[in-house]
């Protein structure tokens, strides 16, 4: 306490959509900490400036609000920091509400809310560039008398767009008298504040009514989102992957020419097989990561996210999810966990668990390596109709069960909640916006660290862990068999053996299961490991069309469908929603439908065949 | 034409009002007792005296509708839009 006595600490408080982070960013630039409320996946964001007077102020944005009377976690943690009862935050000493200048009758509410605290408080009128163009005229001095508290007017997107806001908050604020009647009707006080001091010549914007017409027609709105949703797709899938290739190919390079310095034995195995390789496999994810978000943050600011989810909610409800979980599951084609990482955009809780829980169940590219592998072994290349190609139907299978069964799990999900009460949608669509590049930068930033710091950690510890468990013991003298057939590795597969022969697995797959956990691409090279090749596709696909039944490869294929086989998938979801029942509960789930899917699959196809 | 003039007189549930035709917002109904969604819309301005408007439906049934009140729009299920009592504007 002592410490920071000297630095004001100031809140931003105020609906979503006022332009409160764009202030917050303004204000603070790079000076930012992000981190996570004690026990909630909720961002905390503090920053800091030094005020012209030479005075430190610590700037912390609260989640935004429409009411004190918290209706989600985020509202809840921005009520109890603004009444000063959030275990281990002090009150602020000053409230900064942050109001739209040209959506004053929902933001003024919450502001004469805000203001029966009692605290020192200050509104920032935001987006007066807005206003003036749409010919909003507010009578900012008869606002200031009316409300008792100092309001200045920001522009929280234009440089300097704030800095009458930073030299009335360095002058002292006076407490608010609270409110004299508790009971008043806020809405009748915002009516006569909205009649006495602003001058509106249309609700709505021309622009944002003309764009509406467009992208929320049935017909048309969905020819545009399918065409976005093409785009982010194409954009994460392709223009990651040279970036992911030099990236591995980079990891690697290093990672030999590290081992080159050492000799020949374990600790140059650990370094080049375990601990690079690591490396590679959480540096692998952020390009697709960042692409991703550069696409979902674009949209979000530029108020697109939500007309999506308006598009989509009733189709996405009827499988019990909302109209906000259809871009985390999109992306989760590319990769479950940016898709995990983007289901923050969903606010109500449940819908946010439900959406995680089936986001494995999207097939990413990482199971790719092995459908191409095993579908070009055991598929004929066959015409089938005179149109369609045989292997191309297999695979376009594959990718509708994983999208079937998420949808039937979310169902069943739904049916399964003791919680029976009412999702509610009550989204706004904001107006539309120019992304602002800086904004976005910062949000990059943000979610590039986040994967790193808190994903990036467990990826790599648990990377090292199956080098371990691949390596040791060391096979001894005069060894014929590959050296992973002697590890522990290598026995735990000998052992699951037991369990997977029902499914029609031979010892090799469930050893190549393994390594797999890292990656489930992994899962190849581990299987040409352990039949003792150079780890070339060709020989591998040669002898598993050899050795195995069509029965075998249809069930690992199905099994590849469901499987929890991404310990990366399981690590993100522990960060994201802070709860080892969540991971547990995936993938318990996840191996039981992939059991029970193979070994239905295995015993089908063999009495069939 | 009577009946209609009969019928126009009571309220009518936002999720019935025709897309386009402007209203003023009767009242929100609890459809359970303490319902935070009728809190929630209340908070967010669907009070009495207030105009509304459906602006547009979703593709798939007319769900979700999109609802403009005072310079903000909402999207609200069908379910959350029949908690709210409109009177039509042209029968006012």
């Amino acid at each position: 306490m002592n410490a920071s006595a000297a630095a004001l600490r100031i809140a931003i408080v105020g609906n979503p959509n006022s332009g409160k982070t764009a202030l917050f960013n303004q204000l603070t630039g790079t000076r930012q900490k992000v981190a996570n409320y004690a026990g909630v996946t909720i961002e905390r964001k503090e920053g800091h400036y030094t005020a012209p007077s030479g005075r430190s102020v610590r700037v912390l944005d609260l989640p935004g609000a429409y009411s004190l009377t918290a209706a989600s976690p985020d509202e809840e943690i921005t009520r109890d920091v603004c009444y000063g009862r959030y275990p281990g935050e002090a009150a602020p000493d000053l409230i900064v509400c942050v109001a739209d200048a040209t959506n004053l009758r929902l933001h003024l509410r919450f502001v004469l809310e805000l203001k029966r605290l009692g605290r020192p408080m200050v509104l920032a009128l935001n987006m007066m560039d807005a206003a003036q163009r749409r010919g909003i005229r507010i009578d900012t001095a008869m606002l200031q008398e009316r409300l008792g508290m100092p309001v200045v007017e920001t522009i929280a997107v234009r440089r300097g767009g704030t800095t009458a806001l930073v030299e009335r908050l360095d002058r002292e604020v006076p407490p608010l008298a609270p409110g004299a009647d508790e009971n008043a009707d806020l809405h009748v006080e915002v009516r006569a504040l909205l009649a006495d001091a602003v001058t509106a010549p249309r609700r709505t914007a021309v622009m944002d009514d003309a764009i509406d017409r467009i992208v929320l027609h049935p017909v048309l709105g969905l020819a545009v989102l399918a065409v976005v949703m093409f785009l982010i797709f194409q954009a994460v899938f392709s223009w990651a992957a040279p970036v992911q290739d030099s990236i591995e190919a980079g990891i690697a390079a290093l990672g030999a020419g590290v081992g080159n310095l050492l000799p020949e034995g374990a600790l140059r195995s650990l370094l080049v097989d375990g601990v690079f390789a690591g490396l590679g496999a959480v540096l692998v994810f952020l390009p697709q990561i960042l692409i991703l978000f550069l696409f979902i943050l674009a949209l979000e600011e530029s108020g697109y996210l939500p007309r999506a989810a308006f598009l989509l909610d009733r189709m996405m409800l009827s499988a019990g999810l909302t109209g906000r979980s259809f871009i985390p599951l999109l992306s989760s084609f590319a990769c479950a966990i940016p898709g995990i990482m983007a289901t923050r955009t969903i606010q109500d809780p449940r819908d946010r668990m439900t959406t995680i829980l089936v986001a494995p169940l999207m097939t990413c590219s990482a199971r790719l390596p092995v459908y191409t592998l095993l579908i070009a072994a055991f598929i004929p290349a066959r015409t089938v109709g005179g149109l369609f190609n045989l292997q191309g139907i297999v695979l376009f299978t594959l990718y509708v069960a994983g999208i079937v069964s998420a949808l039937g799990v979310a169902w069943i999900i739904k049916r399964l909640h003791r919680d029976k009460s009412e999702h509610a949608l009550l989204m706004e669509l904001p107006s539309y916006r120019m992304p602002h590049p800086r904004d976005i930068a910062i949000g990059l930033y943000e979610r590039g660290m986040i994967f790193l710091k808190r994903v990036g950690g467990i990826i790599l510890s648990l990377t090292v862990l199956l080098w371990f468990l691949s390596s040791f013991p060391a096979p001894p003298a005069g060894a014929t068999e590959p050296a992973i057939d002697y590890s522990l590795a290598g026995q735990l597969g000998h052992a699951l053996q037991y369990v997977f022969a029902p499914l029609g697995f031979n010892w090799q797959i469930c050893i190549a299961l393994i390594p797999g956990l890292a990656a489930r691409e992994v899962a190849v090279s581990s299987l040409a490991t352990v039949y003792a090749l150079s780890g070339s596709g060709d020989g591998l696909q040669a002898i598993v069309s050899a050795q195995w039944s069509l029965a075998t490869a249809l069930s690992l294929l199905v099994w590849y469908v469901y499987a929890p086989m991404c310990l990366s998938t399981l690590a993100t979801i522990r960060r994201e929603t802070n709860s080892w029942r969540q991971v547990w509960i995936t993938a318990g789930y996840l191996f039981g439908l992939a059991y029970l899917a193979s070994l239905l699959t295995y015993q089908i196809a063999r009495a069939l065949a | 034409m009577r009946t209609i003039l009969i019928r126009a007189c009571f309220p009518v549930r936002l999720s019935e009002l025709a897309k386009g035709i402007s209203a003023v917002i009767q009242e929100v109904e609890d459809a359970n007792t303490n319902d935070p969604i009728s809190r929630r819309l209340r908070e967010l301005g669907f009070v009495r005296g207030e105009p509304v408007r459906i602006v547009a439906q979703g593709p798939i049934g007319g769900d979700p509708l999109l609802v403009q009140i005072g310079f903000t729009r909402f999207a609200l299920r069908r379910a959350e839009a029949a908690r709210v009592q409109v009177i039509p504007e042209e029968f006012m």
